[in-house]
């Protein structure tokens, strides 16, 4: 049986495929102009490579920020329940998921059987999401990719008196004109962005073990600063890129949905 | 030697304002340089070569503003709130609340008869809900940041903005004017989503008639007109004071009592 997940998000799409169970392949790519050509290129893209087709698949679950935007999924499940299921198969431990995207941030609990208990998110301002280090970088002519490892060259702790986006996007290009290192200052970025998240993971509490997903998981500076932050270790999904791990829940969905016999019609 | 000099080192423009014995001589209005030492000397020199005077003609000066604690050549400084709720009484004695939106902050301050501050909040962490967001805003429909007010009056849909967040509000700019809504109506929407915030703010000191705008967004007709909606109050308008001038002379009021203490 093949079940696949379809997470398209604002900035990035993702896609991946279940054959019994076990992942065959994930694919991301950067989104489109629209989630109709987002979700069929990275799908599309994916089985291309799988040499299979998308009548082949039993059946797709899509999510994300244009999850009913998918033409060739009937049914979709929200991102909160999507990484949760997917954190949660990849750790039974999971007890809580830190999901980091472009546009947003969510915290969500999660029992000890993966079901949401309760999660708290950001969507309304743009600093504390992916969003913050993406303007950053563009400022700081970087790619997100390569921050993690700039960072490592970082020798001094400076500190940002602004969150907002706009406000700190001046504060970073007065730095660089004051000659402070780039290391430095995407250090003092990486700890801004975690302070805000952070923040959101203690209003809803953060019982371990806590897993951080999301394309901004593979950060290894905001990784490591908001483990910091939260006083806590921070889990990352096992052998399974972090960012997809909303697909990756999503065709696990798709295979419950098929596994429990319930009429399909009625799951949509 | 009795002028007198306030000078407003903002974080978009610098203002200066040139008094003598209580009288409006002079002012200037600057975008802001790199240093606010070089705005101010800029400002201020301009404001007394209105009034064909020199620095030798100054007495006392007094400096507010973001970049205020860096002119050298003031003899104090004072805090913006103190100067616009100075200004504000100044200019109509009757007002007891007062807002003052400028380019990287907003301020409400509530007054009593006296003119002496009750209460008063300031939001300076997020961009929306100051001149920042109009500027952001003003730059991605391509029009002057002045005329959007007046574009506001000339919308015929009115739109409501969806985020608050002045980076979500670009995006979501950008998609209606490639979807090709008027100029007009996104202007609109955007002094709409100004007023708003404005509100929230004015709420939060508790408002009482007469209510007063300050500062650059003041001139901003549209943002306005949707305050007096919102709140359910007019806001005062001035014939013949530039409401973006109030901290200058404001500062310049302090600078006239100080000679005569």
């Amino acid at each position: 049986m093949l079940h696949a997940g379809c997470d398209v998000g604002s900035l990035t799409a993702k896609a991946l495929v279940l054959k019994d169970g076990g992942i065959l392949d994930s694919l991301v790519i950067r989104a489109k102009a629209n989630p109709i050509e987002s979700a069929d290129e990275v799908l599309k893209t994916l089985l291309s490579g799988l040499k299979l087709d998308i009548q082949d698949i039993d059946f797709i679950v899509s999510t994300g920020y244009g999850k009913d935007q998918v033409p060739f999924s009937k049914c979709s499940r929200s991102e909160i329940v999507c990484h949760a299921r997917g954190a949660w198969a990849s750790h039974p431990s999971t007890r809580t998921v830190i999901d980091i995207g472009g546009q947003d941030a969510k915290v969500t609990r999660v029992d000890e059987n993966g079901n949401v208990l309760n999660y708290r998110y950001n969507d309304k301002c743009a600093s504390g999401t992916g969003r913050f280090l993406e303007v950053m970088g563009k400022a700081l002519e970087i790619e997100l990719e390569e921050m993690g490892e700039i960072v490592k060259e970082s020798t001094r702790e400076i500190s940002f008196s602004n969150q907002c986006v706009i406000f700190a996007e001046t504060e970073v290009v007065s730095m660089v004109n004051e000659g402070v290192a780039i290391p430095d200052i995407l250090a003092g970025l990486s700890r801004s962005l975690a302070s805000r998240v952070a923040a959101l993971a203690r209003s809803v509490g953060r019982e371990a073990d806590v897993v951080f997903t999301g394309g901004v998981a593979k950060n290894s500076a905001v990784k490591q600063a908001l483990a910091k932050a939260l006083n806590i270790d921070l889990m990352s999904p096992a052998e399974i890129d972090p960012q997809v791990i909303g697909a990756y829940g999503a065709a696990l969905l798709a295979r419950e949905i098929c596994e429990s016999g319930e009429d399909l019609q009625q799951a949509v | 030697m009795s002028y007198v000099i306030g000078c407003d080192v903002g974080s978009l423009t610098s203002k200066a304002v040139v008094l003598k014995k209580r009288r409006f001589l002079s002012s200037a209005i600057i975008p802001s340089k790199a240093k606010p030492e070089i705005s101010a000397e800029t400002v201020i020199k301009e404001a007394l070569g209105g009034a064909e005077l020199s620095l030798h003609d100054v007495q006392y000066c007094v400096s507010t503003g973001y970049g205020r604690e860096r002119v050298a050549m003031c003899d104090k400084t004072e805090s913006e709130i103190e100067c616009h709720a100075r200004a504000a009484k100044w200019l109509f004695p009757s007002v007891r609340t007062l807002i003052d939106i400028g380019g990287q902050d907003c301020k409400a301050i509530r007054m009593d008869e006296q003119g002496k501050i009750v209460k008063a909040q300031a939001n300076d962490k997020c961009a929306s809900g100051t001149g920042r967001f109009l500027e952001v805003m003003a730059s991605i429909l391509n029009v002057d940041v002045g005329e959007l007010g007046m574009l506001s009056e000339r919308a015929t849909k009115k739109y409501t903005m969806s985020s608050a967040c002045t980076l979500w509000a670009q995006a979501e700019v950008i998609k209606r004017l490639n979807s090709g809504y008027a100029v007009a109506d996104i202007a609109a929407g955007i002094n709409n989503a100004m007023a708003i915030r404005a509100s929230i703010l004015l709420n939060s000191v508790g408002i009482e008639e007469d209510v007063l705008m300050t500062g650059g967004v003041a001139k901003n007709p549209g943002v306005r007109a949707d305050l007096e909606n919102i709140i359910g109050h007019r806001v005062k308008r001035s014939r013949n004071a530039d409401l973006q001038l109030a901290g200058a002379m404001g500062a310049a009021l302090i600078a006239q009592e100080s000679i005569r203490q």
